[in-house]
């Protein structure tokens, strides 16, 4: 039995990690978008390039906040929650008297 | 001895000091990195533990680099600015004026005048932010991609705001959270909080990204070499020849572009949100009432 609930936690983790990284959309398709916008404003305009491109690399790294988010929580995901859950569940466990049998 | 020979001493003293913590450092990692097979993706490595009352405090690798880091921007500071006269006549002294001159201008055009108070302080963070990205190039941990420290400055970052927040007086700074309506208080409240937190996973979240990503072409790498390289004779089979430069093409982007980037894009959000969450309107009017009680009192 334990070893099923161990399985299940594993299993809910990567799952999780996976379901975590679809985060990462929304930063593509807005920094795409930022991009597109950019190369626009220089076709347009080639002599401000240099104060577009650097809006624009700051533009795209705040906007791929969300998407670190999300990879965050995916590696807290993979490397740290299995050991916290399985911590948690031998504990209760412990506090229940359960014999793994 | 010579006033020249002095300083020339003090010069290559200022210069050991800026190398020698990141040798030591190197050193340390290597003495104690426990041997394993392949590469593995893991947090700092624990050097000892002090037992306090709650937790343990854990000396990492982590505490010990940016200590390094701070001792070598320290000695390079004071380099820099070694023996500079009315007219510069070395080079140090340019480079050191460009720096000053370059921030002083940072801030000038991002915050106002007002602000110029700012600008050591600014220059500190960016520097040190930069310093421990660029320290992952040596082969160190870098202290970035832990999320203690970079917590640390997004809370440091969030007591200074709020400091220049309540400079207007206590009653604005609480009426602020209930505009425009009394219902969005929760939603502002969340906001308010949820600034260091963004501070911080971002630039957390970009240096570790380059790390778990280098570590994984790394291994994947060595894998590769061995497959096409495995039948060379002898121990020239187990060397991972592929692994050889080749990962270094991803550390310009993501330890050069990323780390730095993330230094200036810190410096410009603090920059952003003290200027944009002082308000000016309040504390003039606050500093009028004061000057008229000082007055009154004084008559």
């Amino acid at each position: 039995m334990l070893e099923l609930a161990i399985g299940i936690i594993l299993a809910g983790c990567g799952i999780g990690a996976g379901l975590a990284l679809i985060a990462g959309i929304g930063p593509g398709i807005g920094e795409g978008n930022a991009v597109a916008k950019a190369c626009e404003a220089i076709g347009r305009q080639p002599e401000s390039k240099g104060a577009v491109t650097s809006t624009m690399i700051m533009g795209c790294a705040i906007a791929e906040t969300t998407g670190l988010y999300g990879l965050v929580v995916g590696i807290l995901l993979i490397f740290v929650a299995p050991g916290i859950f399985t911590g948690v569940l031998q504990r209760t466990l412990e506090a229940m008297n359960y014999i793994p049998h | 001895m010579t006033k020249e020979k002095k300083n020339k001493l003090i010069d290559i003293a200022l210069l050991v000091m800026m190398i020698l913590p990141f040798v030591l450092c190197m050193v340390l990692k290597v003495l104690t990195t426990p041997a394993s097979e392949g590469i593995a993706i893991s947090g700092a490595l624990i050097y000892f533990e002090i037992p306090m009352p709650l937790m343990p405090l854990y000396i990492t690798e982590v505490q010990v680099t940016s200590l390094a880091v701070i001792i070598s921007i320290t000695a390079l500071c004071l380099y820099l600015t070694h023996g500079i006269k009315v007219i510069p006549d070395s080079k140090r002294q340019l480079v050191a004026e460009y720096i000053v001159e370059k921030v002083n201008f940072l801030i000038k055009d991002n915050m106002g005048s007002r602000y110029m108070a700012f600008a050591p302080f600014i220059a500190a963070i960016m520097g040190i932010s930069a310093f421990s990205s660029l320290s992952a190039l040596l082969g160190l941990f870098p202290p970035t991609s832990d999320m203690n420290i970079v917590a640390g400055w997004g809370i440091l970052v969030f007591i200074i705001i709020t400091h220049y927040k309540l400079k207007g007086g206590l009653f604005p700074y609480v009426k602020g959270f209930f505009e425009p309506i009394p219902v969005f208080a929760p939603f502002n409240i969340i906001g308010e909080i949820s600034t260091p937190v963004s501070m911080s996973f971002r630039h957390y979240g970009n240096v570790l990204s380059g790390v778990v990503i280098s570590t994984l072409v790394g291994s994947a790498l060595g894998g590769l070499s061995e497959m096409l390289l495995g039948w060379l004779p002898g121990f020239l089979g187990d060397i991972p020849f592929l692994r050889v430069g080749i990962p270094a093409v991803l550390s310009v982007y993501f330890d050069l572009f990323s780390g730095l980037m993330q230094a200036f894009i810190f410096a410009m959000l603090t920059m952003l949100y003290v200027a944009t969450g002082f308000p000016e309107e309040e504390y003039e009017k606050r500093q009028a009432k004061k000057k008229k009680k000082a007055l009154s009192a004084a008559q």
